[in-house]
């Protein structure tokens, strides 16, 4: 078996500011981690590992410093990791990074043995868009099976697998054929410590490296911001409202008389949320 | 208020290489709103784009089309008649078998050909599990844009859509446009928009889409739904009162000072992300950016700091109550009423005050 999981180094953005004056974005110092959403498609991709054996192949398009976050997910246990780096494919939208992330998958396909399953997280936590899973499984044409819960059952001589998917209002049990694309769930696992001797390899492992030439990437117009049908015109942080808030007056008061004037204030201003409530509840 | 566009913003150096749109997109009109209609019930995000829809297809002066897709029977018609009520001008209905039930095969074939046989200039999906799944699909079947978890959707002076969604973790505002592609593909989360109006006795022509997929050609089985139980459901996005709590509350115990009071009011209760992360609550409870975008008539947020990715989700609540014990919390900013106190001890009181004034007699009811 051979699983690919694309990973994405993403600026850690509990730590992002935004410059006062100038409105930009204050990257420089600001640590990178692994989306932590990929995180869950790594166990989960470890755990069948476990339990039918197999290779796992990581894959990132990014910077060559995106290399960290290789050997990271390498020291959790991947076999294999792939990084596909060009100037090329600066400026990316979804629609442009999910070409260039299958055509890479193509050629980890054709070099290191056929791709049964590719993971990805659900999103990412600096892009949030959800949309490069189906974009690579609907290019590669996997099955796609998103917000995937568990793994319920994998036959790989029939060639089958079954999972759990997270729906509105329920679970769906689907049912499908390999290859196919799983978008791993959040809080579905717990990522793993690799051992000391993982870690040691990790550090030490060759990480694939390709340009886009040696991806196999041919057509460089499907690329970055040329390959981009969308176009970002304006960045901006949003409006801060005009009043801060009125604060309700304390002034020597305990906390049964301050929630007495809270209440007052908030059915002064919301005059007939006081009668709906007190019929939703004798209702 | 305008700024200057962040030189590291993806695609900030195109903005001049707009180009006239192909001939071939030229034939691409009208707003299209896609309705997720599921197990007999469309999701309220259809009607909310439905009447996002229906202002931007009036300023473009176009049509507003529901597409509404779906198994043989009542349903499919009835979501049809209430897309009339909220806005739509036309519906293009699709029913089959294979529509039964979602599944990313069937209904991306489906939309794909109706895309291509009728040609909106902007489709609209809500950004549900199903919409997100979706769209992804349809938009790299037709290799177009996408703009995923829009919160503002308008059209420009030229007529084409400008979207603008949060980016960079929620801190910072982008509009997206889609240069030169058609359709121009947004979706919007739940609760983003309000519900408009609905007006009954509308109604229009219904185009029916001959779906010819047979299910021995889809390889994706569903083998069963297991429904959420009743009881873990929460209703947090659609809640007219929502009570939350925040780290300053400072232990899952006093945590149940929340639900104390959210009990009283018959309100939701949820939380922020780092109560999720510590199990305090679970994860369908949490609010903001990456949790539920709420817009109650009252939120209550206690011992919470009020960071934008919180803030982004809770904007659209008509009054925000704040209780921090610093004055100079940023949640004091976008809240319209704010108590410097600690939350620990005025839930309780507020709990109290509400439990006598609103429901006197159901008291030892409601003390549970
Ligand atoms: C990509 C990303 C996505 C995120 N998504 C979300 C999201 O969807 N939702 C979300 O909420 N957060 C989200 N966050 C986290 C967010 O940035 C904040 O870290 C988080 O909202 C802070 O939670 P808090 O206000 O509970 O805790 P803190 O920021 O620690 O604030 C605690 C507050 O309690 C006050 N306090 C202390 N003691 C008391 C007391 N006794 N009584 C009253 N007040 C007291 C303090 O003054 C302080 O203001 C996200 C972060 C990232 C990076």
């Amino acid at each position: 078996m051979h699983i690919v999981v694309c990973i994405k180094q993403v600026p850690d953005s509990a730590q992002i500011r935004v410059h006062p004056v100038t409105n930009t974005i204050m990257r420089q110092g600001v640590p990178t981690i692994i989306n932590p959403y990929d995180l869950f498609a790594l166990e989960a991709a470890l755990k069948l590992r476990d339990l039918h054996g197999g290779k796992i192949t990581v894959l990132t398009m990014g910077p060559p410093m995106a290399e960290e976050s290789l050997r990271r997910a390498l020291s959790f246990g991947a076999d294999r990791a792939v990084l596909l780096t060009d100037r090329i494919f600066a400026g990316s939208d979804t629609l442009a990074t999910s070409y260039a992330l299958s055509e890479a998958i193509r050629k980890i396909g054709e070099s290191f043995g056929p791709v049964d399953i590719v993971f990805t997280g659900k999103q990412t936590i600096d892009g949030d868009t959800a949309q490069v899973g189906p974009g690579i499984a609907k290019r590669l044409d996997l099955h796609q099976l998103t917000y995937v819960a568990a793994v319920q059952e994998l036959d790989l001589k029939a060639g089958s697998i079954a999972v759990e998917r997270r729906a509105e209002g329920g679970v769906q049990v689907l049912s499908t054929k390999l290859p196919c694309l799983i978008t791993m769930l959040e809080g579905t696992n717990e990522i793993r410590r690799g051992s000391i001797e993982v870690a040691l390899n990790a550090a030490r492992a060759e990480i694939v490296t390709w340009s886009a030439a040696a991806a196999g990437i041919g057509n460089t117009a499907k690329c970055g911001l040329k390959g981009s049908p969308t176009v970002v015109k304006r960045v901006f942080a949003p409006k801060p409202r005009s009043e801060k808030a009125f604060q309700i007056d304390l002034s020597g008061l305990g906390p049964d008389a301050i929630a007495e004037s809270a209440m007052a204030e908030i059915f002064k201003r919301l005059p007939s949320l006081e009668k709906e409530l007190t019929q939703t509840l004798q209702g | 208020m305008t700024s200057k566009p962040a030189p590291q913003a993806a695609g900030g150096g195109r903005a001049g290489m707009r180009k006239e749109l192909p001939e071939h997109f030229k034939a691409y009109k009208h707003v299209w709103v896609f309705v997720e209609l599921e197990r007999g019930a469309v999701h309220p995000v259809s009607w909310e784009l439905m009447g996002e829809g229906r202002k931007l297809a009036d300023k473009l002066g176009v049509q507003l089309a529901a597409i509404v897709l779906g198994g043989p029977g009542e349903a499919v018609r009835m979501a049809v008649s209430e897309a009339f009520a909220y806005g739509a001008d036309l519906a293009y209905v699709a029913a089959s078998p294979v529509l039964d039930g979602y599944r990313n095969e069937s209904y991306t074939r489906c939309m794909t050909e109706l895309v291509d046989t009728y040609k909106p200039e902007i489709l609209l999906l809500g950004a549900t599990t199903l919409g997100r799944d979706l769209a992804g699909s349809v938009a790299t079947t037709l290799l177009t844009g996408l703009t995923a978890d829009s919160t503002g959707l308008e059209v420009d002076a030229d007529g084409s859509l400008a979207a603008t969604r949060p980016t960079f973790g929620g801190s910072l505002l982008c509009t997206i446009y889609t240069l030169n592609f058609r359709p121009q593909m947004a979706t919007v989360r739940p609760r983003v928009f309000s519900l408009p109006e609905r007006q009954e006795g509308r109604g229009g022509p219904v185009i029916e889409h001959n779906f010819s997929l047979l299910e021995d050609d889809i390889v994706t089985k569903i083998l069963q739904f297991i429904p959420d139980r009743e009881s873990s459901k929460s209703n947090l996005a659609y809640a007219d009162v929502v009570v939350a709590g925040g780290l300053g509350l400072g232990s899952a115990e006093n945590y149940q000072h929340v639900r104390e009071l959210a009990n009283v009011l018959g309100a939701e209760w949820g939380g922020s992300r780092p109560l999720v992360q510590r199990g305090w609550i679970p994860a369908d409870r949490q609010i903001g950016q990456t949790g539920k975008t709420i817009r109650p008539k009252l939120y209550i947020a206690a011992g919470i700091s009020g960071a934008i990715q919180h803030r982004v989700g809770v904007e659209g609540a008509d009054l925000i109550l704040a209780i921090n014990t610093d004055k100079n919390a940023p949640i004091f900013d976008f809240a319209h009423l704010g108590i410097v106190t600690d939350a620990v001890r005025l839930l309780p009181a507020l709990a109290k005050a509400f439990r006598q004034r609103i429901s006197p007699s159901t008291h030892t009811r409601m003390a549970m």
